[in-house]
């Protein structure tokens, strides 16, 4: 590119004014992707659900249970390959902040309908044989520094009178896909079934299904509720992206919220850029006559405008999504417990970086047209 | 040779026939140019006098390709310019005219050297081969030791020489000065000219020149005097001054 040292030097002409440009998208990239992160981290469900899985909930509501018999109907369905159930137990670990989900979970069909949650065989036959085991995502494991072999207790906080349950950690789970939930803790609902009250025993609080075909969900969904139809638990049946996205709107309309504050960081930085290389551009506008009457083509004076303020988008996203790497793992660790985890991963900075450079070729493009258009007699009259 | 009667022999290397120039002001027509003629040869060096607002500029914008006529034509080495395309008047004058204005206008962040390259920034050149014609440019104009700095780190006489090193480096059939003594000192006017006198003398340089002074016009080999539109040879204007009339 023969014009480089031109576009450095325009670049680097009031550096002051350069490096407040740069700040501005560095702050609004390392927003941008705090954005995006959380929007991720509340649809992470959605995207790692399977295609293959319906969830089936009570109709009144998530909290509401269902009988543990519905299992053994709903496995008789044609199309029904597994069945597993859940049960929420809301337990505190030491103290409220330290959150994380529990689930009491059945042993028998967990792996099958779950093969994406990984535990080592010997750990999981262990916790089989463990009334009292459990089985620790990889994340929560690291975040309270647990290791197989540890006892856990969980205060109790739903179902009395116990007031706290002692778990040996059996074992530690990981998930194949590097932005997969790694922070349940799960146990055997045959011990909660025996510990909780009269009201909680017998009961699920859903039923997640594994299908022999992803192509039998509507049928299968449709043959579940009409089953339960008028009956004293009626059901509610779902995909499991769709049961995930229901849980996550819980929250409120998170990527509606993100997309409105998006909206307003792009337009402030194509504003502020915008005008920086409009009065930019104002400033040169006899050099910009003098290149063409030089013989620089009208294209190339755009060009010229265009790689300024695509460079110094590029140079802005570049720090902002530096900082972005080093400052949201330290946010994720600082709000554990109130969102899911934030990861950043490398299609986010590749967005970040392709958002950065579409808004500096967008800012330059107006003052880059009207550079272009520049009648070269009128600009040098006022030089 | 030059003539303003349009009688040239059409060998000439810049032929103007009937060029008219008018500008709309408001509700109002200005006519700039009336049906101007003149034939300038190679080598000739050719310098405009006239009032404020007399068309100089105009007439040196039209023969520069940076502005096109109302009526005439122009014709530069065969190449009839004023019914070539943007574009092509682009390319055109990247290849056969040099400006020297009397702002200097010079890019503040680029050095001498990379001030003069820029032309050549438009050719297929090498590195090294843009490197010997600058070098070479900037020898001719006296300033081979100023390479590296930048207009800010030079006098104006000597930025005016880095202009007249950017406006021959990519060696262009013209030369169209609009002023290049206009905002330097007498000392300093002095040596840009024997400058200009030197590239027409030993180089082959065919110049035209814009200027308000008639000391620097005198350098010219023909001072032609535009006003209210029309071209006039120096000489004829004395005559009909000495006759008490108008030429």
């Amino acid at each position: 590119m023969k014009f480089r040292s031109l576009i450095f030097a325009n670049l680097f002409r009031k550096k002051v004014r350069l490096i407040l440009t740069i700040g501005s998208f560095a702050i609004a990239l390392v927003l941008f992707t705090f954005l995006a992160v959380v929007n991720s981290a509340f649809s992470r469900g959605i995207d790692i659900a399977g295609a293959d899985r319906l969830v089936i909930v009570n109709r009144i509501g998530l909290i509401q249970t269902m009988p543990i018999s519905y299992g053994d109907q709903v496995r008789t369905i044609p199309g029904v390959k597994y069945v597993t159930q859940d049960h929420w137990f809301g337990g505190v670990y030491q103290d409220e902040k330290n959150f994380f989900p529990q689930f009491a979970i059945d042993v028998d069909n967990h792996r099958k309908v779950y093969p994406e949650f990984i535990v080592p065989d010997d750990q999981w036959n262990t916790f089989v044989k463990d009334q009292q085991g459990a089985i620790v995502g990889a994340r929560t494991a690291k975040r309270f520094g647990w290791k197989v072999g540890d006892h856990i207790p969980i205060k109790n906080t739903l179902y009395g009178p116990t007031k706290t349950w002692e778990f040996n950690l059996d074992g530690i789970y990981h998930t194949e896909k590097a932005d997969g939930d790694e922070s349940q803790f799960w146990f055997q609902w045959k011990l909660f079934d025996e510990n909780v009250p009269a009201y909680a025993k017998s009961t699920a609080g859903w039923y997640i299904l594994k299908l022999d075909s992803p192509d039998d969900s509507a049928r299968v969904a449709k043959a579940i509720d009409a089953k339960y139809a008028n009956s004293s638990y009626e059901t509610k049946t779902e995909t499991e992206s769709a049961f995930a996205a229901g849980f996550a709107k819980q929250f409120g309309n998170i990527e509606f919220l993100i997309l409105a504050i998006g909206s307003v960081v792009f337009f402030t930085l194509l504003l502020v850029t915008g005008n920086t290389m409009a009065i930019s551009v104002r400033e040169r506008v006899g050099e910009l006559a003098v290149l063409k009457a030089i013989g620089v083509t009208d294209g190339s004076v755009l060009f010229l405008v265009l790689a300024e303020s695509m460079m110094i988008a590029l140079f802005g996203g570049l720090l902002g999504l530096l900082l972005a790497w080093v400052a949201i793992p330290v946010i994720s660790t600082a709000l554990t417990g109130l969102l899911p985890p934030l990861l950043l991963s490398k299609t986010m900075l590749s967005l970040g970086l392709a958002f950065a450079v579409f808004v500096g070729a967008a800012s330059g493009l107006i003052p880059g047209i009207s550079a272009m258009r520049m009648r070269v007699v009128n600009a040098l009259r006022r030089v | 040779m030059i003539r303003v009667d349009g009688q040239g022999n059409g060998k000439s290397l810049i032929q103007v026939r009937g060029l008219s120039k008018t500008y709309r002001r408001g509700g109002e027509e200005i006519q700039v140019l009336q049906r101007l003629n003149l034939d300038v040869d190679k080598g000739d060096f050719v310098g405009f006098m006239g009032p404020s607002g007399s068309g100089k500029t105009t007439l040196l914008n039209l023969l520069g390709g940076l502005d096109v006529p109302s009526q005439g034509s122009i014709t530069v080495d065969g190449d009839e310019i004023t019914h070539m395309s943007g574009s092509k008047l682009t390319q055109w004058r990247a290849r056969h005219v040099g400006f020297i204005f009397q702002m200097y206008n010079l890019i503040p962040v680029l050095t001498a050297f990379q001030n003069v390259e820029l032309p050549l920034l438009l050719t297929k050149l090498s590195k090294s081969e843009r490197r010997t014609h600058v070098e070479t440019a900037l020898n001719v104009v006296g300033l081979s030791n100023r390479m590296d700095h930048y207009p800010r780190q030079l006098s104006g006489g000597q930025e005016q020489r880095v202009t007249i090193a950017r406006a021959i480096v990519s060696d262009p059939t013209f030369l169209l000065c609009d002023e290049p003594t206009g905002d330097l000192d007498r000392k300093s006017a002095d040596e840009i000219m024997a400058l200009i006198e030197e590239l027409v003398a030993n180089h082959g340089k065919t110049v035209l020149m814009v200027t308000h002074d008639a000391v620097v016009a005198a350098r010219a080999h023909t001072t032609l005097h535009l006003d209210k539109g029309v071209l006039v040879e120096a000489s004829k204007l004395e005559q009909g001054v000495v006759a008490g009339g108008v030429a």
